[in-house]
């Protein structure tokens, strides 16, 4: 408790540098914690697009009731495969007519109907793994009767393993800010430790113990990523609400919400903080002190 | 030594010296102190007085020879043993060493809080030796706003606030007028009378002669002999 008391008197006799300290590491805990707030988000609105990953598979012109048939259980063969529809070109036309009933003109000198019978196939929710969808549809294009396959969401493979690049330089980004916060720490208590260092000399001489002096310090490190950590995310979570309210009806219409870091999330990166406080103590102990 | 005599020793010096660089600050000094002992460590400035009090607490490692104190071993002492080897003594510095940054109340109370103390009985324990050294309306001030012999008292305060059992007073009258000095004096002389063994460095012959207790002359880091019966006028 002595020490909670000594760490707090410290930081508010050098305010001024505590306060630099704090509002680096905020600003390194709001960047880390922006990338996490946007990954989680595409995280999740790349699974409702996921969810309604649907195969079409078109069949040739010429394809035989019982062709179709067939080529109906080789599809329900195939793993993952949850529900398979049979779509009569005369449906999809009629569908389309309905959708587009404005351009109603459009259809009135169609003499035949243009669109192939086809398969709605579903997938099943543990075949939505990108790589599971290809294979899938790899097999699907390479049955008989089988015209064409398609799937909506084609380039969202694209956008897939771009994502995971950018994934890959989030991580780096946040241990590069997170040695920046333990740096920053391992500097400011190196610069109280030295500001100080003729009255610590003295509290040896009167027999304090290495321990004594040096746990302040830690407590200090904690408080500061503590803080740090804590103003971080509020301020993530002021400007999460101020964009939300703004861009928040675009996404209506995807049946997705923007959503915010949850609570876990938000202890850990606190965490994280306070411990990137507690490791910048400890490397400037572990550098300048322990001759 | 007989088995009674090394009972009553608190300090034992062997064949210790001090080396700074070719220099020896110490040299060969082999010496006992008994417990509740009034010793007056005396010699020219220069002779080696604050070095020889600097090793006993271990502020500084020996170069040779071996001192124990109260039958610890101060060479093979661990790091970690250090801070409790310096809590059996109460200090008094040539430069007084307070904090400038801390009162004077908190300077004093620092002892204790080092050794863990409540504060409920830090409180009590600063506050009547702040009374008994007589400097208990500064509590408040900072070091640097004292005059020397307030500061002096301040020191003698942090040095026995902590009950040590061994006093080490280096030069505690140095730059204090008759009056002052002999405020200080009679303080440690109290403490002596109440169990500790005080151990005071000095050049002051007047303080010498005004003082019971056995004394040794320091030349160039070499104890004079005879220690315990020489008059005190070598110097
Ligand atoms: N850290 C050091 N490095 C080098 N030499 C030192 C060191 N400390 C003391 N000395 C030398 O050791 C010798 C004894 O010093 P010391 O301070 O013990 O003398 P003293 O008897 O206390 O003198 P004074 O009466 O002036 O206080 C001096 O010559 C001094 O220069
Ligand atoms: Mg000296």
């Amino acid at each position: 408790m002595i020490y909670v008391h000594r760490a707090i008197q410290d930081i508010k006799r050098n305010r001024f540098l505590h306060a630099v300290t704090i509002i680096t590491i905020t600003l390194s805990i709001l960047i880390v914690s922006v990338f996490g707030l946007f990954w989680i988000n595409v995280n999740s609105l790349m699974d409702t697009w996921k969810q309604g990953i649907r195969i079409i598979v078109y069949l040739r012109d010429n394809t035989s009731e019982n062709e179709a048939k067939a080529a109906k259980n080789r599809i329900m063969e195939i793993n993952g495969i949850q529900e398979v529809v049979f779509i009569p070109k005369n449906d999809a036309l009629n569908r389309l007519k309905k959708q587009m009933s404005r351009q109603a003109s459009l259809f009135e000198n169609l003499r035949e109907n243009p669109l192939p019978d086809a398969f709605d196939v579903r997938l099943e929710l543990s075949a939505q793994e990108w790589k599971t969808i290809e294979t899938i549809a790899s097999k699907l294009s390479s049955l008989p009767s089988v015209a064409s396959v398609e799937y909506g969401q084609k380039w969202l493979g694209r956008f897939m393993s771009i994502f995971n690049l950018f994934r890959l330089t989030g991580l780096a980004m946040c241990c590069v800010f997170f040695m920046a916060s333990v740096f920053i720490v391992a500097n400011t208590i190196r610069l109280l430790f030295y500001s100080r260092h003729e009255e610590f000399d003295i509290m040896r001489l009167v027999g304090a113990t290495d321990s004594f002096i040096k746990t302040p310090f830690y407590i200090i490190g904690l408080i500061q990523g503590a803080i740090g950590g804590g103003v971080g995310v509020l301020i993530l979570y002021i400007l999460y609400t101020a964009i939300v309210s703004n861009v928040e009806q675009g996404f209506a219409s995807y049946n997705f919400s923007i959503r915010f870091l949850s609570f876990k999330a938000s202890m850990l990166i606190i965490l994280c903080s306070m411990s990137a406080g507690w490791l910048g103590c400890y490397l400037s102990f572990k550098q300048y002190l322990d001759k | 030594m007989t088995a009674n005599s090394s009972e009553n020793t608190i300090i034992r010096m062997f064949h210790v010296y001090k080396r700074y660089g070719a220099y020896a600050a110490i040299s060969d000094v082999t010496l006992d102190i008994t417990k509740n002992e009034f010793l007056l460590v005396s010699g020219p400035s220069g002779a080696g007085k604050s070095t020889l009090l600097k090793l006993l607490y271990f502020g500084e490692p020996v170069s040779e020879g071996q001192i124990l104190v109260d039958g610890m071993n101060t060479s093979r002492i661990s790091r970690k043993g250090i801070p409790f080897l310096r809590r059996m003594f109460g200090i008094i510095f040539q430069d007084y060493k307070l904090i400038p940054t801390k009162t004077v109340f908190e300077n004093v109370a620092l002892v204790l809080e080092v050794a863990g103390n409540k504060r409920s009985y830090i409180n009590k324990k600063v506050n009547s030796v702040l009374r008994t050294v007589g400097i208990e309306n500064k509590m408040n001030s900072y070091p640097p706003s004292l005059s020397g012999g307030e500061q002096q008292r301040v020191a003698v305060a942090r040095a026995v606030v902590g009950d040590p059992k061994i006093i080490l007073a280096d030069e505690p009258t140095g730059s204090l007028d008759s009056e002052s000095a002999n405020v200080i004096m009679n303080l440690l002389k109290g403490f002596h009378i109440r169990g500790a063994t005080v151990i005071v460095a000095t050049h002051d012959k007047e303080l010498i002669r005004n003082t019971n207790g056995r004394v040794i002359y320091l030349r160039e880091g070499h104890l004079q002999h005879p220690s315990s019966t020489s008059p005190a006028m070598t110097l």
